[in-house]
């Protein structure tokens, strides 16, 4: 997917259009561009504090509210970071590419969050005119890149200038290393020293990068340690959750049992009873109880009387829609997603062909901490306090729920405690929520809203569950000849603001990744058909890459056995002219070992049989291979190894690639062994972990070994692109240990075996 | 009636109803935001806390329960188990979105207490309660071998 088109898509939506930028604005940035900086002017102002601040985009002489880095007189540098920190360590990748360029410390480096303000803080992986901030697609790192770089290096040249002046010698003979500006005469300064005169000066008309030979710090092991650990292992880090105003109440949300349904009558009186509850007001989304603390706050929930109007409730059970699916997929409805050559006559003509089908479940994203949100509103003012994901699109829904204008909204981004895609929504269902209360209660007091676990699995949003229908034909060589597939599952783009991206009658979340866009076959025929479901869907780490790539990787290890050859070596004829995928693939059997067998076989211990399969996938511009080695015993699999193989461009910080690829890895096995979220006549079966079951610390592979390839490229993302991979890698072994082929998620060995005889 | 109990060295008192968890009790009336919710069932174990030394959730254990009892949250943890977790922790860079770590760490500091130098078998026992969506368990075991590796057997408790 295309997600530069994003901005565009939002443009025409009518709450953003207002917040376009002006006239004014787009002027300084294109001048600015023009002159050299591709991504975020920088402006340099006076000192704020007598610190040096690098401004923004929207900077004028006199606004410091918009810098990307501050220098303060205690020697810290201050990186302000756009994207927030949800785990995937955007919060020291993004300082350590200024750090580079400014040749800083590490120690004095330190992060904060941003607020809400576009185009400064604008995504420009949404588009090119920075016109929505957030965070998303795994673009946070290669969108800042160059941005930050300047940023570093306008701060860097700053600097020496500053020195070069106080010591009255060329700037030429001034070094900066390691935190500390130097001239060969001996003297020295730290940052802090010189950013007050470094504050005053103009802007250099250019500076250099650096060459990524040059770098010290960026894609070093050991030399960039996460700048939040500290604060996440003593609990310290601020969530959302944890913000304590005064006078603040919190409030829990009734929300109806059924998708769709809507409040048809509310009788209070029992929970306004709870000692404790102060107010229970009805808001768009359901029926807010407020009290003085949460535990109040649940217990009037659990008194609340509402009866509901279900007649426009979705109320199929999700057996009903997969056998839906089964009926509409290719059918009258279709969309062609893709067709090149002459997929049925190819297939005719094939010496064997394989037909199967894969189904995938809703899930729930399940991060730890349950959405929550606070927000302090008065006549002209809201303030939100929230692990933002999509910010200024947060900005705009706050602003029509408490009717005031986008500009009156601010924005505190929180660390997320997770979110993996949840907190990323076009309506900003909690913030609008949280807001709405603040507005029915008249903004007497702050609050903070919370979701119980409970709300969050049964709260929808979930990854569409999707049905594919694939017909891949062999000739007798065993050359893949022909590729057919349709595709059944709702639009997460549809009916939103986002719909602008659906292209062609596509929604290209429905079907990115596919088989005949990343394997090379002549003939080929795709089609999508959206399901219509009431049902809320959203992204959910790698999109649709969850599933499509399960699809195709399964499917092409069936078709490497039906035409006898290795799965690499099959993979690797088709990807002749994908040499950046199959160097993954080269790398990663290396490294795990694939020519070697077992020592003793496929015999694992206690009768077990052991297996060995491989995937790889590209998305988000990131390329991931993973051998997985797998034990099944009892119909139970347990994942022993994981050899993986990443191209996410430079590693900036290297440790955290592979943090991101083990993360991808336990979130893809959740979803592959239990995730699965059903619907019984509407009703959602599942309400907490018990039921809605993840990979816990026993069920985690022991040995995860994580290979990034060298390279000069521009950062790409890591958050997602290792979650693809990994079920099918898993799929594929236990099909080498077993023979059972693994179509539907979550993994059911019995039921697999069951419907293969 | 006022509860009363030891939370962090400190004595407290709190009027409050008797069943709430004192996960809400720590959070929402001592201010101690250190400790998580993440489940309220004891399915997870990001609220995990020690009473009397013991890794307990206290999403369900009611403050009544408590009364006279001594709670440790993650803002008083200061045994030397406790500390060597830590330092693990930051050494490894075991966190990612950092929520549930608290519980982790409570978890992995009681296991170090009790058990000086746990075998995986051992950790995956006392550990499996919590849960990270964002499975960093392989840093967390690696840590918690590393804390015990840190730790002389005798201080482990102290």
């Amino acid at each position: 997917m295309d997600l530069r088109n994003i901005e565009d898509s939002l443009a025409t939506w009518p709450p953003l259009a207002r917040l376009g930028v002006t006239r004014r604005d787009f002027l300084r940035f294109t001048t600015i561009a023009g002159s050299g900086l591709t991504l975020g002017a920088i402006i340099p102002a006076a000192a704020k504090n007598s610190a040096l601040t690098v401004l923004g985009v929207e900077g004028t002489p006199g606004d410091y509210s918009t810098p990307f880095v501050r220098i303060d007189p205690d020697n810290t540098v201050t990186v302000i970071c756009k994207h927030v920190e949800a785990g995937q360590g955007v919060w020291t990748g993004l300082p350590a590419v200024v750090a580079e360029e400014l040749d800083a410390s590490w120690d004095q480096m330190r992060a904060e969050s941003s607020p809400a303000k576009v185009p400064t803080y604008g995504n420009f992986a949404f588009g090119p005119k920075g016109n929505v901030q957030g965070t998303g697609g795994s673009t946070s790192m290669a969108n800042s890149w160059d941005q930050l770089r300047h940023a570093g290096a306008y701060a860097r040249a700053m600097l020496v200038q500053a020195a070069a002046n106080r010591w009255k010698v060329p700037a030429s003979e001034i070094t900066v290393s390691d935190g500390v500006v130097a001239h060969k005469s001996g003297k020295k300064a730290t940052f802090g020293e010189l950013a007050a005169a470094a504050g005053k000066l103009p802007l250099p008309t250019e500076v250099k990068l650096k060459d990524p030979s040059q770098f010290k710090l960026i894609g070093r092991e050991k030399k960039l340690p996460r700048l939040d650990s500290h604060a996440k292992s003593t609990g310290t880090q601020q969530f959302a959750i944890d913000v304590m105003l005064p006078d603040m109440m919190t409030a829990v949300v009734l929300r109806p049992p059924r998708f769709g349904a809507k409040v048809q009558s509310i009788d209070p009186a029992a929970a306004k009873a709870v000692p404790g509850v102060v107010d229970v007001v009805q808001i768009p989304r359901g029926v807010a109880v407020v009290a003085r603390d949460t535990w109040a706050a649940k217990k009037g929930r659990d008194a609340l009387k509402v009866s509901w109007d279900e007649s426009a409730a979705e109320k199929r059970s999700t057996d009903a829609l997969f056998k839906e699916y089964r009926q509409i997929s290719g059918g009258a409805e279709a969309v062609k997603v893709e067709s090149r050559g002459d997929a049925d006559a190819a297939l005719k003509k094939a010496a064997k062909v394989i037909d199967a089908e894969f189904e995938f479940p809703y899930l729930a994203h399940a991060p730890m901490e349950p959405l929550t949100a606070v927000a302090r509103l008065s006549t002209d003012k809201c303030e939100i306090w929230a692990g933002c994901q999509f910010h200024t699109i947060d900005q705009v829904n706050a602003a029509q729920a408490s009717g005031l204008k986008p500009e009156q909204v601010f924005i505190n981004t929180l660390a997320a405690g997770g979110t993996f895609g949840r907190r990323a929504t076009a309506d900003s269902d909690y913030i609008a929520e949280v807001v709405s209360i603040a507005k029915a209660t008249g903004g007497k007091y702050p609050v903070k809203l919370i979701w119980t676990r409970e709300d969050d699995i049964t709260g929808g949003r979930y990854r569409p569950a999707t049905y594919h229908h694939v017909t891949a034909g062999l000739s007798q060589d065993g050359k893949l000849v022909a590729v057919k597939q349709d595709v059944v599952n709702q639009s997460i783009m549809a009916g939103g603001p986002m719909a602008g991206l659906i292209k062609d009658g596509v929604d290209p979340t429905s079907v990115e990744g596919g088989t005949t866009e990343q394997y090379e076959v002549e003939n080929a025929h795709v089609t999508w058909t959206q399901a219509k479901v009431g049902v809320p869907i959203l992204w959910w780490r790698s999109v649709g890459h969850t599933h499509t790539g399960f699809v195709k990787e399964v499917l092409v290890d069936e078709l490497a056995q039906a035409a006898g050859k290795d799965p690499i070596a099959y993979r690797l004829t088709l990807l002749e002219k994908n040499p950046r995928q199959a160097a993954v693939l080269k790398l990663v059997a290396q490294k795990a070992g694939w020519d070697k067998p077992f020592p003793n076989g496929q015999a694992g211990p206690n009768g077990g049989r052991r297996g060995r399969g491989v995937a790889i996938h590209e998305s988000f511009g990131t390329v991931v291979a993973h051998v997985a080695e797998v034990t099944v015993k009892d119909g139970t699999v347990t994942v022993d190894r994981v050899v993986t193989a990443v191209d996410c461009g430079i590693a900036v910080t290297p440790d955290v690639v592979r943090a991101q690829m083990q993360s991808c890895i336990g979130y893809g096995l959740s979803a592959a062994l239990y995730g699965k979220i059903s619907l019984t006549d509407g009703k959602v079966d599942q309400t907490n972990f018990h039921q809605y079951r993840v990979m816990r610390i026993n069920e985690m592979p022991r040995n995860i070994e994580i290979h990034i390839l060298p390279s000069t490229n521009p950062p790409s993302g890591v958050g997602e692109p290792g979650t693809p991979p990994i079920a099918p890698a898993v799929a594929n072994a236990v099909r080498a240990a077993t023979g059972i082929k693994l179509h539907k998620l979550p993994f059911d060995l019995a039921a697999a075996q069951a419907a293969k005889t | 009636m006022a509860i009363k109990l030891t939370v962090n060295n400190q004595p407290q008192e709190l009027d409050v109803d008797p069943q709430m968890p004192l996960l809400w009790a720590i959070r929402d009336h001592l201010k101690l935001t250190g400790t998580k919710f993440g489940c309220g069932m004891a399915l997870c174990g990001a609220c995990t806390v020690h009473i009397d030394g013991q890794p307990t959730r206290s999403c369900v254990t009611p403050i009544s329960a408590v009364a006279g009892k001594s709670v440790t949250t993650i803002e008083g943890l200061s045994t030397a188990a406790g500390k060597a977790v830590q330092t693990a922790w930051v050494g490894l860079d075991v966190p990612q979105c950092g929520y549930c770590q608290s519980g982790q760490i409570m978890s992995a500091s009681a296991l170090l207490a009790a058990n000086s130098k746990p075998t995986d078998a051992d950790i995956d026992a006392a550990m499996a309660g919590n849960i990270c969506r964002c499975a960093t368990y392989v840093r967390i075991r690696a840590a918690i071998h590393q804390a015990a590796d840190s730790l002389p057997a005798s201080q482990a408790k102290s």
